[in-house]
């Protein structure tokens, strides 16, 4: 027999029997992979942050499809594509879109260089979790920021950067995506992820500080010196003072600016809001 | 005879014992005295006064705030202004009772005298009574780190006491506190020596002494003789190479007995002994014998620039400005203020900071002593290594804390750190090893404790 033709026929029927093989192993052994799973991952952003609280987008998705399953996707967020990514996902899952409100990583500091005198000189290794570990730092407040920068090393996106004027971290509005990952890193608990706001406006508080008033007015100009001032001004019970430190529910905060004017330390910081108006009627804004 | 040490590890810094022979004087009252609640290891105490309750020398304003706590005493007599919070020696704002001072009225309790009382002329002191008066008057370690003495003292049953060994090393450069107090009270030191070994059950009993103390070694040993020859205890001077960290437990066990403590969580009685240092003999004593709860203390107020450094006698909720006022004032120019000495000790960033139950110094360095060089990239020279005398590896622990790799700083066992410091003295980069080991150690111990929830 022709030799050509021979090697033709052997591997010819080699191949018939391997692909008889492989056929039937593929139906027989097939796992059912969920489509809407890497249709959920390709809408999802791919930058793997964590931000979501998944190991990545991957389990993201897989869990997003998981619980749609269920009937609910709701507390799931992908902080990087925000509510547009999420309602495309919703789309594909078939369910309502969970509209969650884009937020923002604020810095509750104001203690900057001229505001916050130092008292000492640290020398010691160049990271907040060091200076934190050792000691209240270079100023007598022993809760503010400590200047460091393990938030800016944190954060992927590079929406933080060192102010090297104030001494104190600036988030840059557009670039962070909400991940949270400066939260964790701050050993001070500075950092909160707070509403970003019509038109990124937004009011909070911008101290940490829980010492008593004289206390904590002599380690920082403009501490929060807890005298409750913007809580009695607040018309929607947004405000409340705990621990000599107030806080801003930003739920129930309409945005209306008089606590800003009512503080006397002026650490109620107001952002992106045009220069100052006469006050009255800001409330319809919101 | 070849004199002893710990057998890993150690460094041996410049010692500067600047107050080696100024004798103690009796630090004046101090105008306000600040008693933070928490100046032990273990849960913070809970206040008992409330504000404008009159107090004497000797009463109690705080109970113990759990098992592994201590009570504390006022050591001043007068008004309590608040209760509020004052800035302690981790630099933080800390709960405290604020006392202004009145005269000195003692409480009648306690025996003023000076007279010696001996364990066997008190045939009541049975061990758990010496316990018991140990815990009521809040004795805690003194020199540092401050772990409720009674505790010690109950070891777990799974252990047993052998020996007690009495830590008079002082290897921490510049501080004198504890040999004054050798010097000055030596015979108190023995009886409380003998009620610490009555409590533990023992008959052995050992002082392990530094060379660099050769008259509080000829004194110790020859008062030893005469008070324990011929007695049911055994009690044996060791003097000591000096060497840094001897003071330390572990290395203090091991040096004068030979026996190496694992790593945690066994402790030095898990080799079945019990460390005590000189000046929580010397507050057993008192609290015993004299019924005085713990609220004075020997410490040494040093600094190379400090014109009149001493050795106080001094009330705790004394500020530590005050003890420096004492000793010619704060140098001027840059200092750094230690409580502790120079290797272990904390720097502070207030003078306000009261003198506590662990206050065993305020060190003041100044000038370039104050200063930490530039680090540099590490030359792979080991020399940390061969100066750790927990035998673990600095270098490596540093870089896995910095890298965050929790894992592997576990498993190189970086909880068995005693924070002492040598690796970061001795590294030629200056580079921030302990800086980094303190902070992946501290995250570790977390992880471990919220594993074991």
């Amino acid at each position: 027999m022709n030799p050509i033709l021979l090697a033709v026929l052997v591997l010819g029927s080699i191949a018939l029997i391997a692909a008889i093989v492989l056929f039937v192993c593929s139906k027989k052994f097939a796992v059912f992979e969920d489509p809407r799973i890497a249709q959920v991952n390709e809408l999802l952003p791919g930058a793997n942050c964590g931000g979501c609280g998944f190991a990545g987008c991957g389990a993201m998705a897989e869990a997003l499809v998981k619980g749609a399953d269920k009937g609910s996707i709701e507390g799931m967020n992908c902080p990087v594509g925000g509510s547009d990514v999420m309602g495309q996902v919703a789309n594909v899952l078939g369910l309502a879109v969970a509209n969650g409100d884009p937020q923002v990583a604020v810095i509750r500091c104001n203690g900057t260089c001229e505001n916050r005198p130092k008292v000492a000189e640290y020398v010691g290794l160049h990271t907040c979790a060091a200076m934190h570990a050792c000691g209240a730092g270079e100023t007598a407040c022993g809760y503010g920021c400590l200047g460091c920068g393990d938030c800016v090393a944190a954060c992927q996106f590079d929406a933080i950067s060192m102010n090297t004027e104030t001494g104190l971290p600036e988030v840059n509005d557009d670039k962070c995506v909400a991940c949270g990952a400066c939260v964790k890193a701050c050993p001070r608990h500075i950092i909160e992820l707070r509403k970003k706001g019509p038109k990124n406006r937004r009011i909070f508080v911008s101290c940490v500080n829980k010492d008593k008033g004289a206390v904590s007015m002599k380690a920082c100009k403009a501490a929060c010196i807890g005298c409750g001032k913007c809580a009695k001004e607040c018309q929607f019970e947004a405000i409340t003072v705990e621990n000599n430190l107030s806080y801003i529910d930003y739920t129930k905060c309409r945005l209306c600016r008089k606590c800003v004017a009512a503080c006397p330390t002026k650490a109620i910081h107001a952002i992106n809001f045009p220069a100052p108006k006469p006050v009255e009627g800001k409330e319809e804004q919101a | 005879m070849k004199i002893r040490t710990f057998r890993i590890g150690g460094i041996h810094p410049e010692e500067n014992k600047l107050t080696h022979e100024v004798a103690t004087q009796v630090a004046p009252l101090p105008k306000q005295a600040i008693f933070p609640l928490s100046q032990h290891i273990g849960a913070p105490a809970k206040p008992v006064v409330q504000k404008g309750d009159k107090v004497k020398v000797g009463t109690l304003i705080a109970e113990a705030g759990g098992f592994v706590s201590a009570p504390i005493y006022s050591s001043v007599s007068g008004t309590v202004l608040k209760v509020d919070t004052a800035i302690d020696a981790t630099g933080y704002r800390k709960p405290a009772i604020y006392i202004t001072v009145e005269g000195d009225e003692w409480e009648e309790s306690i025996d003023r005298s000076e007279q010696l009382e001996l364990v066997k002329d008190h045939p009541e002191l049975t061990s758990e009574e010496i316990i018991e008066r140990i815990k009521v008057a809040g004795v805690t370690g003194m020199g540092g780190a401050g772990f409720p003495t009674f505790i010690k003292l109950s070891p777990p049953p799974t252990a047993k006491a052998e020996c007690v060994i009495i830590n008079a090393v002082e290897c921490e450069p510049y501080i004198t506190a504890d040999y004054r107090l050798m010097m000055e009270k030596s015979d108190e030191i023995l009886v409380g020596l003998e009620l610490l070994m009555k409590a533990a059950k023992v008959t052995r009993g050992y002082i392990g002494i530094e060379t660099n103390k050769p008259k509080a070694i000829e004194l110790l040993t020859g008062k030893c003789r005469d008070v324990f020859d011929g007695s049911d205890y055994c009690v044996e001077v060791v003097p000591l190479k000096q060497r840094y960290p001897q003071g330390g437990e572990k290395q203090l066990v091991d040096a004068v007995i030979r026996r190496q403590v694992p790593a945690p969580p066994a402790i030095p009685v898990s080799v079945g002994a019990i460390v005590q240092n000189v000046g929580t003999t010397y507050a057993v004593y008192e609290a015993v014998m004299k019924h005085k709860p713990l609220f004075e203390r020997y410490t040494t107020v040093t600094g190379k620039l400090l014109s009149k450094p001493g050795n106080f006698l001094v009330r705790m909720g004394t500020p530590m400005q005050e003890m420096i006022d004492l000793c010619g004032g704060m140098p001027e120019g840059e200092n750094k203020l230690l409580a502790g000495g120079p290797m272990m000790g904390k720097a502070l960033t207030s003078t306000e900071v009261p003198v506590c139950k662990g206050t065993n110094s305020v060190t003041i360095l100044s000038g370039s002593d104050a200063k930490r060089k530039e680090a540099q990239p590490c030359i792979r020279c080991a020399k940390c290594v061969s100066a750790c005398p927990m035998g673990l590896e600095p270098y490596l622990l540093a870089k896995l804390s910095s890298f965050k790799d929790w894992e592997r700083a576990e498993q190189e066992d970086i909880v068995s750190c005693i924070e002492c410091g040598s690796c970061q003295f001795t590294c030629p980069a200056h580079r921030p090893l302990l800086d980094n080991i303190r902070m992946g150690k501290s995250t570790v111990m977390g992880i471990i404790k919220s594993r074991a929830k």
